[in-house]
């Protein structure tokens, strides 16, 4: 009863926040029962978290750019060509030995990835190209020009501390380092509930937050590193996952251009009346975009220690994927930062837990297109029913 | 003294059509002038040029006697110029405090960031909002889930609390019940005793006359003709705006038919 009480107070936004992380609970669980506890040891979901993180960053800005009333369906070739480009100067053009090099091609590739956001913001807010056309182009462009700077070959090694943002035995914190972390964040979230109004409902919530982090904590630390007897800790990309979400949720709720995006989104002749920048927004949004795909070709290349020309390939999908599930509507206006990040765990954990269980790749697209329109369904109904 | 506004020779076009075809009218502090016209007279896109969504393809803007370029809604805004749309142009997605300072939020400075200064926004809002309509409640609610009156006020509010001086009001009591109407009634004499300009684009003749103290009519993009509220009637009214007539008693413009 009293739970009952509690979930009708919950605003829609929370509800169905909760309602992600309880899926996402219950599709571990599952997993875990049918692969007979394969999918919950400590080295699956270590790299579990490792592989929906490059998801998962993408799904922030996807998240915008769909609040926006747009659809970027270049993200995908945008982290090809940024990871290549990064791969090409690090590897080919720079010498491998000097310090300088990988905080230069890190630098590079953001801008790159940021003039190439720039410039697909520009095509869709001040010359009216409608984003699905513009991205769409896109997607053939920074693809084609990704084999064309590549010259079809694989680019292999990159400089050791570059490797660290992949997440693999040099990118994770360790175990003391990870406690230190996760202390810090729950100390954080319990000053900014402390500060918020004293629900109950709220800190119950972030109660079991924390629990949910200390149990991932303790779950990153039980992964032994190679030939040792410590701990992986936390991976850097859970970390630049994390502070990338933090960033994107700040700018959501605490600056202007966070209700800008919305208005932007719900209505863009009424915003524009009232004095909304309304084709500044759309720019920076996709030049946000464009940054956070050069964050994921880092971290894909940085993981895999080499430079392809398929990074990325049918990403965007799964981003697009994730960000409806996290409750992005395609009409414009709303949407989750948080929805979306845990979005591409969902489809991560499906994709991951169903290869455990020899599921052929040609099944796994049916099986997760037919939760996608589940997912979309359920929330129909949900709403109607408000 | 020089008029508060003071619009000359403005033409705008759509395509090659004519929307507005050498315009001029004025407008002093405390006055209001009515606009009338059937609809695609060119009304709203006057009020539009005014109000910086439209940029004139000719003619000038004066206020105070000193020439003006509207080149966007913000800079409206600076000059005191606000528009309450016929629509509202609020965002159902965003509840009232947002909607009241979309565009122009207030902020803070925070370790260099500038984030929105909630808190500010939110009493600044809630004053206002009490101030146009006692009986306004749920700040925080999405605008979507709002009754009609309820929204009108956001979107009074929004337009007549910063250093406004010069309003216009669209179709202010399209969407509203009687009571709701003579709030709005009550609020444009308010105004205009405090020495707010206002133009009043209406469509119910007899409101415009009683709440006017000079009528124009449009027609065509043309300005037929202006009339002092006080001695014309409504057959007249309709006379200009259906065939071009203008009035004995009144001064006709460039859109006049004899």
């Amino acid at each position: 009863m009293a739970l009952g009480v509690a979930l009708k107070r919950m605003d829609e936004g929370s509800r169905r926040l909760l309602a992600l992380a309880l899926s996402l609970v219950a599709i571990w669980a599952v997993f875990q029962v049918l692969t007979g506890g394969l999918f919950l040891t400590p080295r699956n979901f270590y790299n579990l978290a490792v592989q929906s993180s490059t998801v998962a960053v993408l799904t922030i800005g996807m998240v915008m750019v769909i609040m926006t009333r747009n659809i970027d369906l270049s993200v995908g070739s945008i982290l090809g060509l940024t990871g290549m480009v990064i791969a090409l100067l690090q590897i080919e053009v720079f010498p491998a030995d000097a310090a300088w090099n990988w905080p230069l091609t890190v630098l590079l590739g953001l801008a790159l990835g940021t003039v190439i956001g720039l410039w697909q913001g520009f095509l869709v807010a001040y010359i009216g190209i409608p984003s699905f056309v513009v991205t769409l182009a896109g997607l053939l462009i920074f693809r084609g020009a990704t084999f064309e700077v590549a010259q079809g070959q694989t680019l292999s090694p990159f400089q050791n501390i570059y490797r660290i943002f992949g997440g693999g035995a040099a990118g994770s914190l360790g175990e003391t380092a990870s406690w230190i972390v996760a202390a810090l964040c729950a100390g954080i979230a319990g000053i900014l509930i402390m500060r918020a109004r004293r629900d109950r409902l709220l800190l119950v919530t972030t109660a079991l937050g924390i629990a949910g982090l200390v149990a991932a904590v303790a779950m990153f630390n039980a992964y032994d590193r190679p030939r040792s007897e410590l701990g992986h800790g936390i991976p850097s990309t859970i970390l630049i996952l994390g502070c990338l979400a933090a960033i994107a949720v700040f700018v959501m709720r605490r600056m202007p251009i966070g209700t800008h995006i919305l208005a932007v989104g719900k209505d863009v002749e009424a915003a524009r009346l009232v004095g909304v920048p309304t084709r500044r927004v759309v720019l920076k949004v996709f030049a946000a975009m464009g940054a956070l795909c050069a964050v994921g070709a880092i971290i894909t290349t940085a993981r895999l220690n080499a430079g392809t020309t398929n990074l990325g390939t049918l990403m965007e999908l799964n981003v697009i994927a994730a960000a409806v599930i996290g409750g992005a509507s395609l009409d414009g206006g709303r949407g989750s930062i948080i929805g979306g990040v845990l979005g591409a765990f969902v489809i991560q954990s499906l994709d991951t837990g169903l290869v455990l269980l020899g599921v052929s790749s040609s099944m796994r697209q049916i099986l997760i297109g037919f939760v996608l329109i589940g997912a979309v369904w359920f929330d129909r109904v949900a709403a109607r029913h408000r | 003294m020089d008029r508060l506004v003071e619009i000359e020779h403005v033409s705008k076009l759509f395509g090659g059509v004519h929307a507005l075809e050498n315009v001029s009218m004025g407008l002093s502090q405390g006055e209001v002038v009515g606009v009338v016209g059937h609809n695609g007279a060119g009304k709203s896109t006057l009020m539009k040029v005014l109000s910086g969504a439209l940029r004139p393809d000719g003619g000038h803007i004066r206020m105070d006697g000193q020439e003006v370029d509207i080149d966007s809604p913000i800079t409206a805004h600076h000059l005191g110029i606000e528009m309450i749309f016929q629509d509202l142009a609020l965002l159902d997605n965003l509840n009232a405090v947002e909607n009241f300072f979309l565009g122009r939020e207030l902020t803070r400075r925070v370790f260099g960031v500038t984030v929105s200064d909630k808190r500010r926004m939110r009493e600044i809002a809630s004053r206002a909002l009490a101030e146009i309509n006692p009986n306004f409640r749920n700040i925080d609610t999405e605008v979507g889930n709002m009754s009609g009156g309820q929204r009108q006020s956001i979107s009074i509010a929004r337009a007549v609390h910063s250093d406004t001086r010069l309003l216009i009001m669209d179709e202010p009591t399209a969407a509203l019940g009687p009571e709701e109407t003579e709030m709005v009634r009550q609020l444009v004499r308010r105004l205009k005793d405090q020495g707010i300009g206002i133009f009043l684009i209406g469509h119910d003749l007899q409101d415009v006359i009683t709440l006017s103290d000079r009528i124009v009519a449009m027609r065509g993009g043309q300005v037929v003709g202006e009339v002092a509220a006080g001695s014309v009637s409504e057959d007249e009214l309709l006379g200009m705006i259906i065939a071009g007539r203008c009035p004995d008693h009144g001064t006709p413009g460039p859109g006049a038919r004899a």
